[in-house]
């Protein structure tokens, strides 16, 4: 049911791992869903040099975790910004319809990371962390 | 990929043995007719549906008049439900079963809600086991059926039948049970456990998919479910399907035959896991009765992972096992037996089943526990939940 790539991520997942002293992290989902995601960033000059990633969830969460935390290595903060849940499947040959919802997970986390980070440095986040924290579960739900 | 392949998932379905394969085979071909023809081609499709229907009243201890084929377990469980609710329904419109049934129980006694039945959905303990006195305490006069099943498809709980049968009897009050799980992996008796219903599939027990049966003792209040023909004594409409009602018969008098000995090396293999599982592995409960289960049946929780990733995991290792976690099932909670036995939502993501059957040994649990214990450290390694001491 899963695309190879999905199943290479899974089993050989990239940035795993923590970042002490990060510039960024956030975490989205909660474990009642089944899936949540953590992430670190390292930003340098306004360009994510290194991110990595800890995950509880099925094989898709964490491809997805993967594969987002590759995309953003290397680009700046606006450019991080703009990838949204559809890169991230995009880039994973697709997801199986039922598991589209746990894209969602990477990205938000990805913005949560990034708000914290422009909190950090003074500048004005999207959104109040924790906002987006709750919307994996009704979104599930709405997709049914 | 590993070129091992190791099948720990025998609550979920099992292959047909060839012995079984043999005797439907000619069912498909010379003998095709149509059991309600009059021409000896007819007739002898007739004879082999009796004969299948006497091995499965010998494995009950049932008359052969109160066997009926149906389509599967899941038809069984909803005749026996609905049937004898529609049935009785003059006397009273409540139900008692239990939180933990399988769907088609379940589901069915929904839809009877909503069509102004009213139910009791009994519950477990953390052992997953319900108590006899519950049921005792819930029978009301207006109470026309107890359905509770005689073990439970996840956590493989064994209840307390015979006692509840006793209770039922007592009170005058129909009693189903379904033993799909059961039947081939414990002995069982109608007669002894005092059930008016018994559903059960065959291949759960090594025979085909598609072919259940549904015991009703005689004098039973229960109305048809399928309209139609005269088939089953015009009780079950539909042309029967002979090869596989005859493999269900094949099926369940193999399956019965040395069904102790089968039992204990089940148990055997089950005893082993758990407790290898407990002592090697950290943070993990076994979920239902240490005791009162499936002999074949070990049902773990690992905190701090989810199941679909562990079964992937096994997967590539050659090993077919199952999880009650929300990503196997397509829903957005995990299953409502581990949710009912007190488990957090956490805790039962991270369920998995292992369920032994015939072609197992303990070479297959050595294994897993060699593929199992790697395969949780890593996926915790990855969890933000996981906090190492
Ligand atoms: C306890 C229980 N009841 C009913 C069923 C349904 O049986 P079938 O697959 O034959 O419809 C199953 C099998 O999944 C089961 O485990």
């Amino acid at each position: 049911m899963y695309s190879d790539k999905v199943m290479d991520h899974f089993m050989n997942p990239r940035n795993v791992g923590e970042i002490k002293d990060a510039d960024g992290e956030g975490q989205v989902g909660n474990p009642k869903c089944g899936d949540i995601m953590k992430v670190f960033l390292k930003v340098e000059d306004g360009i994510i040099v290194d991110a990595k990633f800890k995950t509880f969830g099925c094989a898709a969460a964490v491809a997805t975790s993967s594969m987002s935390t590759e995309l953003i290595i290397g680009k700046n903060i606006d450019e991080a910004l703009k990838i949204t849940n559809k890169t991230v499947a995009e880039a994973l040959d697709g997801l199986p319809k039922p598991k589209m919802h746990c894209s969602n997970l990477a990205e938000e986390a990805i913005k949560e990371a990034i708000d914290d980070y422009k909190k950090k440095h003074g500048m004005e986040p999207e959104k109040e962390q924790g906002e987006r924290c709750s919307r994996r579960c009704d979104d599930i739900l709405n997709d049914e | 990929m590993d070129s091992r392949f190791i099948y720990l998932d025998h609550s979920a379905t099992t292959n047909v043995k060839p012995e079984v394969l043999e005797e439907m085979i000619p069912y498909f071909k010379s003998n095709f007719g149509n059991p309600s023809s009059i021409y000896s081609l007819g007739r002898k499709s007739k004879q082999a549906i009796e004969e299948a229907r006497e091995r499965v009243a010998k494995a009950l201890n049932s008359k052969k008049e109160e066997i009926y084929f149906t389509g599967s377990g899941t038809e069984a469980d909803n005749w026996a439900v609905k049937g004898a609710a529609y049935a009785n329904s003059n006397k009273g419109k409540h139900i008692i079963t239990t939180a933990i049934e399988h769907h088609a129980v379940l589901h069915a006694c929904q839809y009877l809600e909503s069509e102004g039945y009213e139910l009791t959905y009994l519950p477990v303990g953390p052992d997953g086991v319900v108590a006899a006195q519950q049921v005792s305490k819930a029978i009301r006069p207006d109470t026309i059926l107890v359905s509770i099943m005689y073990a439970n498809n996840e956590i493989g709980t064994i209840q307390p039948i015979k006692e509840i049968g006793g209770i039922t009897r007592e009170k005058g009050v129909l009693f189903h049970t379904d033993a799909v799980q059961a039947v081939g992996n414990t002995s069982i008796d109608v007669e002894d456990l005092n059930v008016d219903m018994l559903s059960l599939s065959a291949h759960k027990f090594y025979g085909p998919k598609g072919v259940g049966a549904l015991y009703i003792r005689k004098g039973t209040k229960i109305t048809n479910f399928i309209h139609g023909g005269a088939q089953e004594r015009k009780r079950r409409a539909s042309t029967e399907n002979v090869p596989g009602i005859v493999g269900l018969g094949k099926a369940i008098e193999l399956a019965t035959h040395n069904i102790d000995g089968y039992s204990e090396k089940l148990r055997n293999l089950r005893d082993n896991l758990i407790d290898q599982v407990m002592e090697k592995i950290p943070n993990v409960r076994l979920n239902g009765h240490r005791k009162k289960r499936l002999p074949g049946n070990a049902n773990f929780s690992f905190e701090f992972i989810e199941g679909e990733s562990l079964l992937l995991m096994l997967d590539m290792k050659g090993i077919a096992a199952s999880s009650g976690s929300a990503c196997t099932s397509g829903s957005l909670d995990p299953s409502h037996v581990l949710l009912a036995i007190g488990l957090p939502h956490e805790i039962a993501h991270g369920s998995l089943r292992v369920t032994f059957g015939e072609e197992n040994t303990g070479e297959d649990v050595k294994y897993l526990m060699e593929a199992l214990s790697p395969i949780v450290e890593r996926l915790r390694e990855m969890s933000p939940l996981y906090v190492k001491d």
